[in-house]
């Protein structure tokens, strides 16, 4: 089964020898692109996620489907070869089915559309995108549930589907899907910014395939995958070591009190490819923080990562994943099967990048990244108001990046690219909340030469009865430090009632019933720090204690003895420096996670307050 | 008095522009700037302008300033020590920002977050609360406020900004925390958020009230300092500086609201282009403003150009509303180079700057800049000046470019050439921008090319854009100065008025409308412009309920009044359809209102050259060759000065002035009107 592309025009493309200039000239045009189709996005957008927060990716391939500027790579192949159909012009497609296009969405929120661009009758290339909706119905508001066993009871699945046909809207599939969803004038208006946004960048197409010539055109951007192609080669030559390096990460829980789920992954080079394995990955969860991996995905999240630690210059996209293969066991926690449930990925999509960090990273140590804000942890409330008016929120939470080898991780920031948070006004306006605290917590960080940025807490204090949900992680294990920094500090979730009581909440739960006057303590994690903590200048350390970042206690983890805010100790600071040292030195690895996870489970109740979770009991199940 | 004066500070020249109101005549000239203390050049520019005119200083009754004070302060990081006041649990608003990370997937690996301008360790928290509606929920703790303040006057602020939540709805407390402050510390001059910029999102309204406090001192300093040295030249003169939005604004708004003032400097080479193509009879055009290091492109649109509601500067991006300047880091010194890797040809965004500049100017650059690409070419003439006696040197411009060309594999012409496509295309995507990108086809626009870079690059980028004709207004260089000179007076007021349609009439929002208008009126009142000539527009930003984005409309009062909330609605729905090709059938919602009141425009008209005819041979000065769209021509010189109204010039062509030089491509004829403007337009095959 494989979609069967129709033109009025087959005539193939002829490969032609560019100018460098010329291809220069649309690299830059295509780059532009991309910004383009978001400026229109956002501004058009209503849901909080996609406007305010920007949970969403634009991408633009070549006629073959080959990613040219976006994220996440491209996933055009792998919905050409699952979907049974026509391509034709004046088609968009929308999908949200992650089984219906091998995970290049990974979970039913993230609606994708798909738009082949014609020019004169010929298909010259695709544009894409998809963005995160606020619901698509299901179990809980948000239809993120916790507790859901299969994809069923995740909200309203749609297989790829001609949403425009013969440049028509299908209004009456759009509105069954609309029909399924709390708040359908947010997934319409989204859905039409989404619309806007691909147009855009099929008439811009049009446009440069006019100006330069459709053979210049398919030509350039040919040649450009081919460069990235090269650029890459080198890097992985100068950069993977051919001996086997491995390294694992764990998601903490299910939220239905299992974990932690383990995640890990192999690399090595063979020749001019290198081979990422994920081997001895746990296997698929009963619940729904099970990630569907898709292949390519993982070729972009380890190309660009690779990119940014090692040489940001280069462009990157589609063109290097022949030198890249990707092997995921069917089954596991990466690859589960059909119809597992998938709607909270997010921590397992976000743990995949510190494992990419710590894999690249320990043959380089010099370019090594602490562990990070590796989640978007979510917080959603929902209810109706006094006056009988349904509201529903759904926000991505920030934390600390890690420390890195280029400086300090920022405090209270995100690690996905183009996310920002939401005003607080804007959320005490439209939403019957007040915002008690929003703030980043000292000492969240992890102490290193570079300190990992801070946790952030907002105190949510709520106006009305409703009911919330958490999802976060990094509650048991730690966001770990490297090359002698220390781990950032652990999330944590505490729900203050009106009359003071305190209750200490699990780090994915839903259907948390709150009152007018309760407030929430949602604290995220800090990054790790990186290097020796007491290799600090002092007198940056007296500053973050200063700017309240660093307490006078904290400070003595970086070996740093205050007299008060602002002064230092100077002769108490060299011995303790001296002691630590002394001490640090032998024992010291390249990364330090706080313990092993036998110790952490052990001291778990006693220091976070919460059980430990128990062994997890896999779904295992024979494909067949 | 019948003499006004525009005076425009830049980098590397002070320009001034002095028209006689009474008869139009007009007098340049061009002074060095003086960086460290810019008056200074100011005050040479106005003697020699008066030298030149032969007329006395107090002559002059009106000084127009375009001025880069604030900027450059934002730029090199020399503002004031800031301290900030912020609500109990928002002392982190701008450590925190908007969690934001440039940069794509893994930005974050490489990303240093710049100092915020007011330091943490200067903010404190007031105990106090707002809700969103704008009622008090904990009213302010005055005692603990007042340790506070103690406590930043010990750490010696010099400038204190307040931002407290909700503030929009309800500025009591912002206030209180006033009075209080210039009671601790009566010197330091405190900036509120609801003053500044009266809007929600806290963020932003600290960010943008904390750049005031923080250009606030050197900006006043400046102002004062210039208006005392005015006076005892000129006596009862008057000072107005240019604003981002392209308003004139008085002194002493200028030295409270500095945050307004952080595009002075284009914002009147825009007004100059408006002026000068008015005369020439266009009122649709995109300006390129092109410099040594970037270039400044905005849309002009009947007459008026386009603006919004927010201003960037370096890494700083504030809510204040200013000409939609979009800038490039592309200009006559941005440098050319080849990475390793990718093999592929960049320009810029680095800049050999004016030391050492281009290879070309001979004082020790050795890089391959954009003006080395336009030497090898032939685009600029061997024997030029460059606004003093300076040679060009054409050998050291060639082996910079060679560089490049080694690294290509190319042909030295075909690399210079390539240089210069790569360079326009940068500034083909910024004219994209605010053209296209904003729903205007540019073939209905003429392209304005000024700045010492411009004229070059024009002929070309208008093939591109397909805008034409191109102009070339006469003395490219001084253009700002004369935007200085001929903007009018202009304030506005707005309030930020969340209500959606529904609940509301549209008597309510023409009362407020109403309002503002007489707030605005009341400060042009006090620059003495008579009621009869100012002229009051009204304007709300919308959205539809739940949308993130506004989008301004014009208010007509009139058709408020007869149609209802329709009046502005429709406008509305039509606005989004040509921006995003849909409109929605949701709830709409006003978020501001705003009423703008400007005074009478000053319509100094521009001054007419010689007639003569087609004929523009007397003004030929010499011959030179030139690489032109892949082939070699001999291409003709033309003294700029000597030529007349109606002379017609074939490309290729250079036309050479004092400070600016313009190429006629192939293919195109430029004709002298009766300005002086080059007009360029393809001929007709």
């Amino acid at each position: 089964m494989a979609a069967e592309l129709i033109q009025k025009n087959a005539a193939p493309f002829e490969r032609l020898e560019l100018d460098t200039i010329t291809l220069d000239i649309i690299e830059n045009a295509m780059k532009n692109l991309r910004y383009e189709m978001d400026a229109v996005l956002f501004r058009t957008a209503m849901s909080p996620g996609i406007r305010e927060q920007h949970d969403e990716f634009p991408m633009i391939a070549n006629c073959e489907g080959k990613m040219i500027v976006g994220q996440f790579g491209s996933f055009i192949h792998g919905f050409i070869e699952g979907y049974d159909g026509t391509i034709e012009d004046g088609d968009i497609f929308l999908t949200n089915d992650p089984y219906s296009c091998r995970g290049a969405i990974s979970h039913a929120n993230d609606w994708l559309l798909l738009m082949p661009i014609f020019k004169e009758g010929r298909l010259i290339a695709w544009a894409s995108m998809f963005g995160h909706m606020t619901d698509i119905g299901g179990k809980v508001p948000g239809s993120l549930p916790t507790d859901a066993r299969q994809i069923f009871e995740e909200g309203i699945l749609v297989p790829p589907t001609k949403i425009y046909r013969n440049h028509e809207l299908q209004e009456d599939i759009l509105n069954i899907i609309l029909h399924n969803c709390r708040l359908p004038h947010w997934n319409r208006s989204d859905f039409n910014a989404i619309i806007a946004a691909c147009r855009l960048a099929s008439k811009r197409c049009n446009e440069l395939s006019e100006r330069f010539g459709d053979d210049e055109f398919y030509s350039a951007l040919d040649e450009l995958l081919e460069r990235n192609k090269r650029a890459m080669g080198q890097l992985i030559a100068n950069t993977i070591p051919d001996t086997k390096q491995y390294f694992e990460d764990y998601v903490c829980d299910d939220g239905m009190g299992m974990g932690p789920y383990k995640i890990a992954c192999s690399m090595w080079r063979e020749g001019d490819k290198v081979v990422f394995d994920f081997a001895g990955t746990d296997p698929q969860s009963v619940g729904s923080i099970n990630f569907y991996l898709n292949e390519e995905m993982f070729k972009m999240f380890a190309g660009v990562f690779m990119i940014m630690v090692f040489d940001p210059q280069i462009m990157f996209n589609d063109g290097f994943y022949d030198l890249m293969e990707v092997r995921i066991p069917q089954g596991c926690l990466l690859k589960p099967n059909y119809p597992a449930a998938l709607s909270c990925r997010t921590h397992a999509l976000g743990r995949i990048f510190d494992v990419l960090s710590g894999l690249l990273g320990q043959g380089n140590p010099d370019f090594l990244c602490a562990a990070g804000f590796s989640d978007s942890p979510h917080f959603m409330y929902s209810g109706y108001t006094r006056e009988g008016e349904w509201y529903q929120l759904y926000q991505i939470g920030f934390g600390g990046v890690p420390g890195r080898p280029a400086g300090d991780g920022p405090d209270g920031h995100s690690l996905w690219p183009s996310f920002t948070n939401v005003p607080n006004e804007f959320l005490e306006c439209n939403f019957p909340l007040r915002i008690e605290n929003y703030v980043t917590l000292p000492d969240t960080g992890g102490p290193g030469k570079h300190r990992g940025g801070n946790a952030l807490r907002i105190s949510y204090g709520f106006l009305e009865d409703g009911e919330i949900s958490v999802h976060d992680d990094r509650w048991l294990t730690y966001p770990w430090g490297v090359n002698g920094g220390l781990p950032g500090r652990r999330s944590r979730k505490i729900l203050v009632r009106a009359d003071g009581t305190e209750e200490l909440l699990h780090s994915k739960r839903d259907r948390i019933k709150v009152l007018a006057g309760d407030v929430l303590n949602f604290d995220t994690w800090g990054g790790g720090g990186w290097g020796r903590p007491y290799e600090r200048d002092p007198l940056v350390v007296a500053k973050d204690v200063d700017r309240g970042l660093v307490t006078i206690e904290g400070a003595r983890r970086y070996g740093v003895v205050m007299i008060d805010a602002v002064s230092i100790d100077e002769d108490a600071t060299d011995r303790l420096r001296m002691e630590m040292r002394a001490v640090g030195e032998d024992r010291e690895e390249i990364f330090n996670r706080g313990g092993t996870i036998e110790q952490l489970k052990a001291l778990c109740l006693e220091q976070t307050g919460l059980e430990p979770p128990g062994k997890p009991k896999f779904q295992i199940r024979k494909t067949g | 008095m019948p003499y006004t004066l525009g005076v425009d500070v830049g980098g590397t020249f002070t320009d001034i522009f002095l028209v006689n109101e009474d008869n139009g005549r007009i007098f340049t000239a061009k002074v060095p700037s003086t960086p460290e203390d810019s008056s200074v050049g100011v005050l040479n520019g106005i003697e020699r302008a008066c030298v030149r005119s032969g007329i006395v200083p107090s002559e002059i009754g009106h000084v127009m300033h375009g001025t880069t004070v604030a900027t450059n302060t934002v730029l090199t990081g020399t503002g004031a020590l800031v301290g900030l006041v912020a609500t109990q649990g928002f002392r982190q608003v701008l450590q925190i920002a908007r969690s934001y990370v440039p940069g794509g997937l893994g930005g974050w690996v490489i990303y240093n977050k710049s100092e915020p301008m007011a330091p943490l360790e200067l903010t404190v928290e007031a105990d106090e609360r707002i809700g969103a509606d704008g009622a008090v929920v904990r009213s302010l703790d005055e005692n603990s406020l007042r340790q506070r303040l103690e406590f930043l006057k010990g750490r010696e602020i010099e400038a204190l900004t307040v931002c407290l939540i909700n503030s929009f709805a309800n500025a009591a407390h912002e206030r209180r925390i006033r009075d209080i402050a210039l009671e601790v510390m009566p010197d330091i001059p405190v900036s509120l958020s609801s003053d500044v910029i009266p809007e929600m999102q806290e963020y932003e309204r600290a960010v943008t009230t904390v750049a005031n406090s923080y250009v606030r001192p050197r900006v006043q300093t400046y102002i004062e300092n210039l208006t005392r040295e005015l006076k005892s030249r000129m006596g009862d003169v008057k000072l107005h500086v240019l604003r981002s939005d392209g308003g004139l604004a008085s002194s002493s708004s200028a030295a409270e609201y500095p945050v307004n003032l952080l595009m002075s400097g284009p914002a009147g080479g825009v007004a100059g282009a408006v002026w000068i193509a008015k005369q020439a009879g266009y009122s649709n055009l995109l300006t390129i403003d092109m410099g040594g290091t970037s270039t400044d492109v905005a849309l002009v649109q009947d007459g008026e150009a386009q603006t919004r509601r927010e201003t960037t500067v370096g890494d700083v991006t504030v809510r204040a509303s200013s000409i939609d300047v979009r800038t490039v880091g592309a200009g006559g010194g941005s440098i050319a180079h080849v990475p390793e890797l990718t093999g592929a040809l960049r320009v810029g965004p680095q800049s050999a700057g004016a030391e050492p500049g281009p290879a070309a100017y001979g004082k020790g650059g050795k890089e391959p800049t954009v003006t080395d690409a336009n030497m090898v070419l032939g685009y600029l003439p061997k024997s030029a000046l460059l606004g003093g006696d300076m040679q060009l040197d054409g050998a050291s411009a060639e082996s910079a470019v060679e560089k490049i060309a080694d690294a290509l594999k190319l042909p030295l012409k075909i690399a210079a050439a390539g240089i210069i496509d790569i360079v326009n295309e940068n500034m083909f995507g910024a004219l994209r921008l605010v053209s296209i990108e904003q729903g205007y086809d540019p073939r209905d626009f003429a392209l304005m090319a000024f700045g010492g870079a411009g004229p070059l690059h024009a002929n070309a980028l208008g093939r591109l854009m397909s805008s034409w004709p191109v102009i070339i207004p006469p003395g490219p260089g001084v253009l700002c100065a004369s935007g200085d000179a001929t903007t009018r007076v202009r304030d506005e007021a707005s309030r930020t008025f969340i209500r959606r349609f529904r609940d509301i009439t549209a008597g309510e929002v023409t009362e407020i409308l109403n309002g503002l208008a007489e707030t605005a009126a009341t400060s042009l009142d006090a620059e003495n412009v008579p009621r009869s000539d100012q002229h009051v527009t009204y304007q709300a930003d919308l959205r539809y309920h739940g949308q993130g984005l506004l989008l301004t409309v014009d208010a007509d009062i009139k058709a408020l009044e007869a149609d209802g909330l329709d009046a502005i609605g429709e406008q509305f729905d039509d606005t989004h359809k040509q921006l995003f090709t849909f409109a929605l059938d949701v709830d709409k919602e006003v978020v501001n209102l705003r009423a703008v009141v400007q005074g009478k425009a000053t319509m100094v008209p521009a001054e007419k050259l010689e007639p003569g005819d087609a004929d523009a041979s007397s003004a030929i000065i010499a011959r030179q060759n030139v690489f032109m769209d892949g082939f070699d021509y001999e291409a003709t010189i033309y003294d700029r000065s000597k030529l007349q109204s109606g002379n017609r010039i074939e490309g290729p062509a250079i036309i050479t002035e004092m400070d600016s030089t313009s190429v006629i491509l192939t293919g195109h004829a430029g004709e002298i009107d009766d300005f002086g403007n080059i007009i360029i337009r393809p001929i007709e095959a």
